[in-house]
């Protein structure tokens, strides 16, 4: 049984705490940005799409940064915002769901294209509207890919490390995630051993949220089976 | 029914140009491939919003570029069934057949009408995915019956399936006009499913009206040579021969010489 230091073990829970945060907040933007990329024409929509993929290609250095100008102390939203984002959990959480968005709102756009708009337009004609079609038909069929990306968000968080330790610091306790962790262990002499440790929790973090999202996506298929058997 | 139909649409190279002003409960469609016969259904439903011009079903206007009056099709209550059923994956047979909204408060039929119409009580406990095609078929004209539409478009509704399935649901449509009163208008290139179906007729050329009328006058038409399949020919004048024969002297020379 490995004995973790109380570092260690701060710096796994924040981990989760925050990779759970990052989960939750790119639901509804990745869904919605997912959506419009998928079925509307816009002016503008190759620029949004620009700006949602630029965290893949920007260094996450520059993407803490900018969040630093905008939501730090004295940023041009954050002296408004009545709470410092900047060097807290919350900025951690932030800064990793602006890195992690690209790959959930991927996915889920992937998933909305792959619905048949076939149904979409049966639908229309029935009589339904197109907020009823997308939370009956468009959603519950795009479900396993919007999960997928949820899940794809989780882990990437886990693996974050540049926007976080620009924005949101490397504070023991508070913002010191797993990456972060395993970098100051490196930094400190004779601080191998824990940094190993650190990367073995790492890598069976990621694994199983790996191993999860695989479960919860048969899962729901496995649940639409089940509830059309209920239905019939 | 009185549809009023004068629209222009542009689709790359694809014009369609029709002014018509429809009147009977069942009018067939008929053209060949790219004639704009499922453009003209769908500008219909509402689904293709036409460059310009106007659409009027008894006497309500549905679109009109000039007053930019454009009702979206969830609000036109017009049915439409599809070549392929597309039944809700992810639903029962059961639930398939209530996600129509009726908006009628006095429903002119009843589910069980329906259910009996089309014979499809034993399906409702099967899984969308374990019927047959013929079988979704039956599941999705219910189910757009079900919708209450006041008017019924079938695009291609038989066009997917083989000649012995057909043979088993032409019946079904047949009932579904004469004993539900649906004003129907049904597009295909199958020249016979329409004669079955429709007492009017347009006939769709390169996305023009080139005929318009009844039966026997569209059938005598000068531009049906140029369109009608050989295998058609046993059909019309077997419909010639049940009415007045005014098959045109072509098609009897035609069908003498095979």
């Amino acid at each position: 049984m490995i004995n973790l230091t109380p570092t260690e073990l701060s710096a796994i829970g924040l981990s989760l705490k925050v990779a759970i945060g990052v989960a939750t907040a790119v639901l509804f933007p990745s869904v919605l940005l997912g959506w419009l990329m998928a079925r509307r024409e816009f002016p503008g929509k190759i620029l949004l799409e620009s700006l949602v993929h630029a965290p893949l290609v920007v260094p996450p250095v520059v993407t803490g940064y900018l969040l630093l100008m905008t939501f730090g102390k004295q940023g041009w939203l954050g002296k408004h915002l009545g709470m410092e984002l900047a060097f807290s959990w919350e900025g951690a959480v932030l800064a990793s769901s602006i890195v992690a968005l690209p790959l959930a709102v991927r996915s889920v756009r992937m998933a909305i294209s792959l619905v048949d708009r076939r149904l979409e337009e049966t639908a229309l004609t029935l009589g339904r509207s197109p907020v009823w079609i997308f939370l009956h038909i468009t959603l519950p069929l795009a479900w396993p890919g919007v999960l997928g990306g949820v899940l794809l968000a989780f882990s990437r968080s886990l693996g974050e490390f540049g926007a976080t330790i620009t924005f949101a610091g490397n504070i023991e306790g508070v913002t010191q995630t797993l990456p972060l962790a395993i970098f100051t262990a490196l930094q400190m002499p004779g601080g191998e051993n824990q940094a190993l440790r650190l990367t073995i929790f790492s890598l069976i973090l990621c694994i199983l949220s790996l191993i999860i999202s695989e479960v919860l996506t048969r899962k729901t298929i496995h649940s639409y089976e089940v509830k059309d058997r209920h239905f019939s | 029914m009185k549809l009023k139909i004068d629209i222009f649409h542009k689709q790359g190279p694809f014009v369609l140009d029709t002014n018509l002003l429809l009147e009977g409960s069942s009018i067939g469609i008929y053209g060949h491939s790219g004639s704009g016969k499922s453009t003209l259904l769908r500008c219909i439903a509402g689904l293709l919003r036409p460059s310009v011009g106007l659409i009027e079903l008894n006497n309500e206007t549905l679109f009109d570029s000039d007053c930019r009056v454009w009702v979206p099709p969830h609000k036109r209550r017009i049915g439409m069934v599809f070549q392929d059923a597309q039944l809700f994956p992810h639903w029962s047979v059961r639930k398939n057949l209530k996600s129509g909204k009726a908006k009628r408060t006095e429903l002119p039929y009843t589910e069980e009408q329906v259910i009996n119409l089309l014979q499809i009580a034993p399906l409702l406990s099967r899984s969308v995915q374990d019927l047959s095609g013929g079988e979704k078929q039956r599941i999705s004209l219910a189910r757009t019956l079900l919708s209450y539409p006041r008017l019924l478009l079938m695009d291609e509704p038989l066009s997917a399936m083989d000649a012995r399935l057909k043979s088993r649901i032409l019946p079904f449509l047949d009932r579904i006009h004469r004993e539900l009163a649906i004003p129907t208008l049904i597009v295909s290139h199958d020249l016979s499913e329409i004669l079955q179906l429709s007492d009017r007729l347009i006939l769709l050329k390169e996305g023009h009206v080139a005929a318009y009328g009844t039966l026997d006058s569209v059938v005598a038409h000068d531009e049906m040579a140029e369109l009608i399949q050989e295998k058609d020919l046993n059909q019309i004048i077997g419909h010639q021969l049940r009415g007045r024969d005014t098959t045109p002297d072509f098609y009897h020379e035609r069908k003498i010489s095979h």
